[in-house]
């Protein structure tokens, strides 16, 4: 059977979900052959084998951590030279956008980014992707090359499917440009304990209304009781309430939880950019008028103050 | 020895408008008032605050897009950049990542560059690759999605806010950086700035004089092909209810019949 092969996120050995996701989606096209690189990049072996790769290639230099992108670039061509699949899958992140990128021009092949399904067509794999702020739904091929396609997080099941997860060492040799972008340094983001914010299943959101750094307790509040991620609006990054890495919309993380929750967030363009593809949308906001409306499922149009401790205490009460 | 920047901008159509796409499926630019990417204002002003560091240095703003795309030039121009290339052929259209980009890279050469920076995504195509594909294409390092960056003795260094980590970046020149909207707030362009970007110079290039051919740009040359664009049905509309004292109970009630709690 045709191959398709998978590049692997994960953090020292731990595959993170959406990886898992694209296995489901790569099992549509074809056997998924799955590439991780870096340290641990063997441990991820096991969970791979469960989700459905038939081999796991791996590699580990410390060029993958040293320099930007480029080696990992490298990698992933010479995996696509040794296995010639029908399909590139790469998880959207932005790290996982530019590799995809660079690997297309390589092997002279489109790209599709984004796509938030994928299925297997008679031209090859058509992908579903969100444009204008997910306002219009298209469906695309690629006519040419490899079909390279970046995928959203939450876009598929994680299903289990256990192969043989064979354990390959691929052989990279590194280009001229390799080394091209040095990481002086690296500074791990402090960990809230909270879901990642692109893979959870509910995100509790704060904008403007929120008023106040110290005001996001009553967001965390609400996030923690529900086991969500906590969001925010750019107004309230901009502000210093909220570290940017949880800013949720275009120049934000873009989100598809089965729940929404945005607390005194009016619904501009560009946050809607970010959260339009929610399964439910609920808002609570002391203006009627305010655009979030249209958007939402179910909506409270009262002050966040009053609305989110109650529900909170509801939320732990029946939780009992 | 003057530093050479150019600044690659994208006239969009403007997001609040009622964007949509046309009968060949390519984004209709006619209906909806377009500007220049605001993602790319960004990027525009990063290369104003370097020139200012740079004893000497000349910023191209480079576009590739139809006869309005002059907007978004004059646009950067009245911010303070030099001068002006717009790559404009009517066999362009419908031209996907890798035809812009191949443009893109072919422009750049020839205008001659020591730095080429790029906004971290448009805001139409929201693709965020085109920086990264245009480093591949100029064999150039990419120090991409900065939020702040200093050019420096020959090198650029930035730093990186990622998903896990932020990182600290440095290559040396040539090289292609795409900057965030974490780098700083871009600037108005002052009434003398749009009185004196009337004045400077626009070059127009056609396919010819970067030495494409038609077949590989627009619709014939990409390697992508959208088959169908239908616009989401509005959401039916939802439950609103007026928060009467009773209001996180009553959405708490919403929450546990939709099994989330
Ligand atoms: C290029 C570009 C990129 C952008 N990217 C993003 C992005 O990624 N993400 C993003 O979010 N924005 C982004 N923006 C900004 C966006 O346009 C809006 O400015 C922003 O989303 C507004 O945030 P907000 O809804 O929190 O604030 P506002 O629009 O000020 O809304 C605040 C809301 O809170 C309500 N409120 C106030 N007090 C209370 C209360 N006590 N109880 C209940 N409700 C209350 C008000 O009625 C109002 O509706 C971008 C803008 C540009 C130009
Ligand atoms: C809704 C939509 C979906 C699309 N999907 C795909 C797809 O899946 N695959 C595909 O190959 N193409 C796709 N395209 C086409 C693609 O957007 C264009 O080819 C585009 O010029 C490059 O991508 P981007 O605008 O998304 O750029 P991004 O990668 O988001 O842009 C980053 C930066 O590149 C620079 N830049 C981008 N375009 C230009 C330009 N024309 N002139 C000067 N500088 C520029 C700017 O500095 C910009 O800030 C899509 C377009 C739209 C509108």
């Amino acid at each position: 059977m045709a191959e398709v092969l998978v590049y692997v996120d994960h953090v020292d050995g731990a595959v993170r979900k959406p990886t898992l996701e694209l296995l489901t989606l790569a099992r549509r096209l074809g056997d998924p052959v799955a590439l991780a690189l870096g340290a641990g990049a063997e441990n991820t072996a096991g969970v791979l084998a469960e989700h459905g790769a038939v081999k796991v290639l791996t590699s580990d230099a410390p060029e993958y951590a040293d320099f930007l992108v480029v080696p990992k670039v490298d990698a992933l061509q010479a995996a696509h030279e040794l296995v010639s699949p029908v399909a590139v899958l790469v998880p959207s992140s932005a790290e996982g956008k530019e590799i995809a990128a660079r690997l297309a021009v390589r092997i002279e092949s489109g790209i599709i980014t984004d796509a938030v399904d994928l299925e297997a067509g008679t031209e090859g794999p058509v992908a579903t992707q969100a444009a204008f702020a997910a306002s219009f739904t298209t469906k695309s091929r690629i006519t040419k090359g490899t079909p390279v396609i970046t995928v959203k997080p939450n876009s598929a099941p994680v299903e289990a499917a256990p192969a043989a997860g064979a354990v390959e060492a691929l052989a990279v040799s590194f280009s001229d440009t390799a080394t091209g972008t040095k990481v002086l340094s690296r500074t791990p983001r402090e960990s809230t304990g909270r879901p990642e914010l692109t893979e959870a299943a509910i995100v509790v959101s704060g904008g403007r209304g929120v008023n106040g750094a110290e005001n996001f307790a009553i967001i965390e509040a609400l996030a923690d009781s529900l086991g969500a991620a906590v969001g925010a609006s750019r107004a309230a990054v901009d502000a210093g309430w909220y570290p940017h890495s949880n800013q949720v919309g275009q120049t934000g993380k873009s989100v598809s939880p089965q729940l929404y929750i945005a607390n005194g967030i009016s619904g501009a363009i560009q946050h809607r950019a970010g959260m339009q593809t929610s399964k439910t949308i609920v808002a609570v906001n002391k203006d009627a008028e305010a655009p979030i409306f249209d958007l939402v499922d179910y909506g409270i149009v009262g002050d966040l103050f009053q609305v989110v401790p109650q529900l909170t205490d509801e939320v732990n009460t029946r939780k009992g | 020895m003057s530093l050479r920047i150019v600044v690659c901008v994208k006239y969009v159509p403007d997001a609040t408008g009622d964007r949509h796409f046309a009968d060949d499926l390519t984004v209709d630019r006619d209906d909806v008032d377009g500007l220049l990417s605001e993602l790319d204002e960004y990027a525009v002003e990063q290369a104003l605050q370097i020139a200012d560091e740079a004893d000497d240095a000349e910023i191209t703003v480079l576009t590739v897009g139809g006869e309005d795309a002059k907007d978004a030039l004059r646009k950067a121009l009245s911010m303070g950049a030099d001068k002006a290339v717009h790559v404009e052929d009517d066999d362009l259209h419908g031209s996907d990542v890798m035809a812009t980009s191949l443009v893109l890279a072919k422009a750049v050469e020839k205008t001659g560059y020591d730095l080429v920076i790029c906004g971290m995504a448009s805001t139409d195509g929201t693709m965020a690759v085109l920086p990264a594909i245009l480093a591949e294409r100029l064999n150039i390092p990419q120090v991409t999605l900065l939020s702040e960056v200093k050019v420096e003795d020959g090198t650029v260094t930035g730093r990186r806010d990622g998903d896990s980590a932020s990182e600290q970046l440095q290559a040396s020149l040539p090289a292609l950086v795409s900057v965030t909207d974490q780098s700083g707030e871009a600037r108005y362009p002052s009434f003398k700035g749009i009185m004196a970007a009337k004045k400077k110079p626009v070059e127009s290039l056609d396919l010819e004089d970067l030495e494409l051919e038609a077949g590989e740009v627009g619709l014939a040359g990409s390697w992508t092909q959208v088959d169908s664009a239908t616009q989401r049905p509005a959401r039916t509309a939802g439950t609103i209810v007026k928060d009467e004292g009773e209001g996180g109970k009553q959405l708490a009630e919403y929450l546990a019949s939709q099994k989330f709690i």
